[in-house]
């Protein structure tokens, strides 16, 4: 396997920080390293590589933007092109990150106690902890406010009942970050692992991110002390800002996916031989190329300018809206084409382009929908929301 | 425990290099480079003699342009306590190089000096035992493995069919092979720390060059191969191919 090279048409490298490239390489050779050799069996398998968690904590990949509570403290720029290039390895594999980072620890930090984040944040930036995010119910998808889990103050515990579903992580995760309604309001939760009346089960037969675990969470008359609350978070506006956070990453990532894809195919298309040449001599397939390499650029345009509108602290729920929506859409946009480019190869795991594909049919779905973006932003410019 | 390790930045190995319009050298302008391979072992060692002996300073060394600070920062991410940049735009033949490496070590009193076995561009072999003639050292290359205790070392090399090792004292100067060890990803929260530390830039000393590169060329395009058949009926026609045409066997 030839290592990856990355894909940077107008020279962005020269707009990034000597440490943000180190950043960037150590990340791209640590999944050169230890992910591509793996990551084919592991979706074959509908398994997650935990093997690979202890590294990632070591690297300080994860909650690696977050400041103190032994987090790398990373600017924008550089934790996203850590997403950027765990996803040019696997959906899967940046999923798992987003959602301990982006979902879990970002919570933590911003909303939490002094003792929750004494607790939670340096074992799970360590990756001797592994936490899940349970926003998402069997019902409630794109409209997370009808949730119907519930809260319950009972003296000095709390008690939660209800169903979480398509949960990332959460067989797998040693402490959940459960939103249900207390007293109406959508508060945040930490449960932990082995709590009585909390239980969870793999879901199956995914064709989509099968390198990651994704799980339903079962809360019947789950005690959990007072403690657990995050008491900075009330109402929707607690988990909305965690999605920023992660969608943020997802922009990036997407952009991962597609350099893997697209440089897949321009290797294909210049020494796959038909009608006695190179595909890649064909019109056709030309402007194949020329489209994958023209939507990566601007996507990671979009990128660089939205990462300097989040450290300088101007980024908006909907910026992010319009790069997640943007650059997932394109990168599984090229996914398809480098299928289609690859011929019958396209279809099996000798070439990462299909697990790509395939695993971006979940990234345009979860964190927001292709289409509850394209809502954001309609009522961003018209000022009318049209969500119902 | 004073150790010095001289490290290249070189391009990366999965770039695809054209030569430049001077027929002389490569186009530089959209490589990416990384630290030669073998340099990255030298580091790696320099760094777990220092952990070992539980004292010390690592200090890297390269001689190179404004821009292989990248690569310094790297090896400082990994552990490495500071930097030295002898700046140099030019390309330079090894006997300079190695003349800019010993006006740095001269005065500094290594206890070790490592070296990668060879550099993985120019693949000449040549600078480590360049330094160390210059400096009077000894020098032993392609080390496998290497112990330090008090002023004694202890190197293993792999031989053709078996491994030598040998005794000496210090301070010495050593080239890496790849067996001696895997180098670490350099931590994420290091490279950022490593800004704060120090990088001293320095003019080399380069004296007169030796040998001038005149052409650089590609390798005669290689003739198309034949199918000679499928499957074990073709075995034969192989065979009789391969020792009378192409007189192989
Ligand atoms: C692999 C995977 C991992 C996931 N991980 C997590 C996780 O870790 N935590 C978590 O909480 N959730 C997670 N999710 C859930 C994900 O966020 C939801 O699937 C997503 O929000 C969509 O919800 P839904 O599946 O219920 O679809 P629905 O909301 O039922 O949407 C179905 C379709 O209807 C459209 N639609 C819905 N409402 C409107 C509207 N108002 N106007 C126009 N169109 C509309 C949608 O765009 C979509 O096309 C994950 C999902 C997947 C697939």
């Amino acid at each position: 396997m030839d290592n990856f090279e990355g894909s940077d048409f107008y020279i962005l490298d020269d707009l990034l920080t000597e440490e943000q490239r180190l950043i960037r390489d150590t990340v791209r050779d640590f999944v050169d390293d230890q992910i591509m050799p793996v990551i084919e069996d592991s979706f074959m398998n509908d398994r997650f590589p935990d093997q690979v968690v202890p590294t990632l904590g070591e690297l300080g990949l994860l909650g690696a933007n977050l400041e103190g509570y032994d987090c790398a403290g990373l600017d924008s720029t550089a934790y996203g092109l850590i997403m950027q290039e765990l996803e040019r390895g696997d959906s899967g594999l940046r999923s798992f990150v987003s959602v301990q980072g982006g979902l879990v620890m970002y919570p933590i930090h911003r909303y939490g106690s002094e003792e929750q984040k004494k607790k939670y944040l340096p074992e799970l930036a360590a990756g001797r902890s592994i936490g899940c995010f349970g926003l998402t119910e069997p019902d409630h998808g794109s409209n997370p406010e009808g949730m119907i889990t519930s809260a319950v103050d009972d003296g000095d515990s709390y008690i939660l009942n209800g169903n979480k579903m398509w949960i990332t992580n959460g067989c797998v995760a040693d402490v959940a970050l459960v939103w249900a309604k207390l007293d109406g309001r959508i508060r945040g939760f930490l449960v932990d692992k082995g709590t009585s009346g909390y239980s969870t089960t793999k879901q199956g037969k995914k064709f989509s991110l099968r390198a990651s675990t994704t799980s339903e969470l079962h809360f019947q008359d789950c005690r959990i002390p007072k403690d657990n609350i995050l008491s900075g978070a009330d109402g929707l506006g607690g988990p909305l800002s965690c999605l920023t956070q992660a969608r943020f990453g997802i922009a990036w990532g997407a952009i991962g996916s597609a350099m893997a894809c697209f440089e897949t195919a321009r290797k294909y298309a210049t020494s796959r031989i038909q009608f006695d040449k190179p595909i890649g001599s064909f019109q056709l397939v030309q402007k194949k190329l020329a489209d994958m390499l023209t939507e990566i650029t601007k996507g990671q345009l979009l990128n660089l300018r939205l990462s300097q509108l989040k450290d300088s602290g101007k980024m908006s729920a909907q910026h992010v809206s319009l790069a997640k929506r943007n650059n997932v859409y394109w990168a599984l946009e090229i996914a398809r084409s480098a299928r289609d480019l690859l011929g019958a190869n396209g279809i099996t795991h000798e070439y990462p382009v299909g697990r790509h594909m395939l695993n971006l049919e979940s990234v345009i779905t979860y964190e927001g929908t292709h289409d509850i973006h394209t809502l954001i932003l309609g009522h961003e410019i018209t000022g009318i929301p049209a969500y119902k | 425990m004073k150790i010095a390790v001289c490290m290249k930045r070189v391009p990366d190995t999965a770039t695809r290099l054209t030569f430049a319009a001077d027929g002389k050298s490569v186009d530089t302008s959209e490589v990416q480079w990384v630290i030669s391979p073998y340099d990255e072992y030298a580091i790696e060692e320099g760094l777990r003699i220092r952990e070992r002996a539980g004292e010390g300073t690592v200090t890297a060394i390269t001689v190179g342009p404004e821009g292989a600070s990248k690569e310094l920062r790297q090896a400082l991410g990994m552990g490495v306590d500071d930097g030295i940049l002898a700046v140099c735009d030019e390309p330079l033949d090894p006997i300079q190089t190695a003349r800019s490496l010993v006006a740095i070590l001269a005065d500094r009193a290594d206890d070790i000096v490592l070296f990668g076995k060879q550099a993985v561009d120019s693949q000449g072999a040549q600078v480590g035992a360049l330094v160390a003639r210059l400096l009077g050292r000894p020098f032993v290359n392609d080390i496998a493995a290497i112990e330090v205790s008090e002023q004694q070392v202890r190197i293993e090399r792999d031989i053709e069919g078996g491994r030598e090792t040998i005794e000496g004292p210090l301070p010495i100067i050593v080239g890496a092979e790849k067996s001696l060890n895997e180098p670490r990803y350099p931590k994420l929260k290091d490279i950022m720390q490593a800004k704060k530390k120090p990088i001293e830039k320095v003019t080399p000393q380069t004296g007169e060059p030796s040998f001038e590169t005149v052409a650089v060329t590609t390798p005669a395009p290689r003739p198309e191969g034949r199918i000679v058949g499928e499957g074990p009926e073709a075995v034969d026609e192989l065979i009789r191919l391969l020792r009378e045409e192409a007189k192989v066997i």
